[in-house]
């Protein structure tokens, strides 16, 4: 997680400099920026061949922490290891994905295991998305628009608590509340899992006990990001207020609701939507505490798993999938945000 | 002589003279900062209580064979907070635990500073080859997810107090970096530097002379909020259970409250002190440095 204004800030100067369709349209753009994301995927292909590989300790002893290994699969092992680190580096750029070794707890290949944790993931993780920037946008615009109100002050005190929390604290203290109870109040929500066992999942009951299940994990990642979303929203659209035009919309006759609806709102939404997507990074760290305090299965819970065994070759695999998505999620981001704006395009 | 001469005063002098006279102008304005005062005092408290833990409790409280109270009791007079599950006073954890929370947070901001100011700076001012790789290498590490690169590295490396203070140093500067960058871009296009250069100012003269004291104010709101995020870093690696294992901080008395069935028992008193606490410091910081970056932003005001 990164502080909101902090984080606009440097946006401003490129957006500022760029000069409107200067250098070509949102081809050249997407091009060149698709040209630069290959370089950073590369580097990342690159930096997870030597994180693991660099570090001082024997790698074999490293791999197979925790795990029996029979006396062939070693030796196997230890000839891959042994062979030169240029031959090493080859064999893996052909395949990145296929590490030579299993997941030393479930002795399975790594991305078998992850394909089985994907799904819930994504379901989470977009359910928190959309709904922490939907209501996250919609605080900062009120609070944003009318500067210094109650509604203001509150909303800014609120959400900077928010973010101060540790997600995982925050979900804790919700299962507390409504899954254990308190005093009187029974829990009312389920403690973990995505579905009651035995029902079928694409049963209207099966449906409804999932979304059920949803419930806590969404609501504790929404109140976690909405927070940002809401502090840049509002200090974007404080930043739109200073502008001229708005008073030339004004000297139009334009009611204040029309002003703010079709010429503040517009332009202050940018650095919002460019960091729905650049968050995605953030969004999957919050996933893997969030997750394991659920029990939801996905790949935030894999993780902790790998962590706690510890799973080298299963973390170095999530780690991969990871950052690659980031890497893929800021391409994404760069370009709709040229798509939308041109002056960003340089 | 007996007439008394005004002594011209030396260049030290003036300097501190004016020095003075800007940090007061600083402080008047930052005093009217509401939030940044209440970070302040919440501050100060946290550093009186990690400062002065083992006059309050001493280490014994922390042994795990020391301990009298009961397993996972609700708050009594003798343990104001409850015990956590070996029959510890929470209490005396989380005072103990401030210590190691401080800790990290400020010397992991301090390299994560270090390496971004040095980084910024550098890629700002050498245009060209340098410059350019830098600014490359910046964009690298700040698309790499933050935790599963700390998770990651803090496997490898093992978990030690020292190895979670590099682990999220060496992972949390790129923002700095950028900021820092673009700052100096600024700064390097003023008449001054001109003027350093044209009277034969080397690189680091210009670069420790002009530049840095110009991006210090920036780096100074940067880091109190860098201390916020360290801090919410140190939590979330302690309850992965990649923090040192021997010393107890929020994080991993959140870790052993979770991992110990305090949330199924519905002790909230193990749950909640901890957590508060972080909530606390990090809010406290985050409105320091907000409250330093409206005095500095001339935008602000």
């Amino acid at each position: 997680m990164t502080l909101a204004p902090a984080d606009v800030a440097p946006q401003e100067p490129s957006a500022a400099t760029g000069s409107a369709r200067g250098r070509g349209g949102l081809g050249a753009y997407a091009g060149r920026r698709l040209l630069t994301g290959v370089g950073t995927m590369f580097f990342v292909l690159v930096f997870n061949f030597f994180l693991f590989r660099l570090l001082p300790g024997d790698p074999i002893a490293l791999y197979t922490r925790g795990r029996n290994m029979d006396r062939e699969q070693l030796r196997e092992l230890r000839r891959n290891l042994n062979q030169p680190i240029g031959t090493q580096f080859i064999d893996y750029l052909r395949n990145p994905f296929s590490s030579g070794v299993d997941s030393t707890q479930f002795s399975r290949p790594v991305w078998d295991v992850i394909g089985d944790y994907v799904w819930p993931t994504v379901v989470l993780l977009s359910t928190a998305t959309v709904l922490s920037a939907v209501i996250g946008i919609a605080i900062g615009i009120r609070g944003g628009w009318k500067r210094g109100s109650t509604f203001d002050r509150t909303s800014t005190g609120i959400t900077l608590t928010l973010y101060a929390m540790p997600e995982f604290w925050l979900g804790m203290v919700l299962l507390i509340l409504f899954s254990v109870g308190v005093g009187p109040f029974p829990g009312i929500f389920p403690s973990g899992g995505t579905i009651t066992p035995g029902l079928d999942p694409w049963s209207l009951e099966g449906i409804l006990d999932q979304a059920w299940h949803l419930a806590l994990p969404a609501a504790t990642l929404t109140l976690a990001y909405l927070a940002e979303y809401a502090l840049v929203m509002r200090s974007s659209l404080v930043d739109e207020t200073r502008q001229e035009y708005l008073v030339t919309a004004r000297a139009k006759g334009l009611m204040d609701k029309l002003v703010r609806r079709r010429h503040a709102v517009p332009n202050a939404l940018l650095p919002t939507i460019t960091l729905v997507f650049l968050n995605i990074g953030f969004v999957v760290s919050g996933a893997i505490t969030v997750e394991t305090v659920f029990s939801w299965p996905g790949l935030g819970l894999l993780s902790y798993q790998a962590i706690r065994g510890p799973d080298v070759p299963l973390l170095q695999a999530i780690f991969l999938l990871f950052s690659l998505s980031v890497v893929v999620a800021n391409i994404v981001a760069d370009i709709v945000v040229a798509a939308v704006d041109p002056r960003v395009r340089t | 002589m007996t007439t008394t001469t005004v002594v011209p005063k030396s260049a030290r002098a003036v300097r501190r003279i004016r020095r003075r006279a800007a940090v007061g102008r600083f402080w008047a304005s930052f005093r009217r900062e509401r939030g940044g005062i209440a970070g302040l005092v919440i501050l100060a408290v946290f550093v009186l209580l990690a400062l002065t833990a083992p006059l309050l409790f001493s280490a014994d409280h922390l042994k795990v064979t020391e301990a009298t109270g009961a397993v996972l009791a609700p708050p009594t007079s003798g343990f104001p907070l409850g015990t956590d599950e070996s029959g510890r006073s929470v209490l005396a954890l989380v005072v103990w635990g401030s210590r190691v929370s401080l800790l990290v947070g400020i010397a992991a901001t301090v390299i994560s500073m270090a390496i971004g100011t040095l980084v910024g700076i550098g890629s700002g001012h050498f245009g060209g080859g340098l410059g350019s790789v830098l600014e490359r290498v910046t964009d690298w590490f700040l698309v790499i997810p933050f935790l599963p690169l700390a998770i990651a590295l803090a496997t490898v490396l093992g978990s030690s107090l020292l190895n979670v203070i590099v682990v999220i140093g060496v992972t949390s500067w790129p923002g700095t970096a950028r900021l820092v960058r673009a700052q100096t871009l600024s700064v390097e296009a003023r008449p001054y530097l001109e003027r350093a250069r044209v009277l034969g100012g080397g690189h680091w003269h210009q670069m420790s002379r002009h530049v840095l004291p110009n991006v210090m104010p920036l780096v100074l709101a940067n880091t109190t909020l860098t201390v916020a995020i360290a801090i919410l870093s140190e939590t979330t690696l302690s309850f992965l259970g990649l923090g040192d294992p021997f010393r107890v901080s929020w994080g991993s008395m959140l870790d052993s409250a979770f991992s110990n069935g305090a949330i199924s028992a519905g002790a909230w008193w193990y749950l909640l002190p901890p957590g508060l606490c972080v909530v606390a410091v990090v809010l406290a910081f985050t409105l320091v440095g907000r409250a330093l970056e409206n005095v500095l932003d001339p935008r602000e005001r």
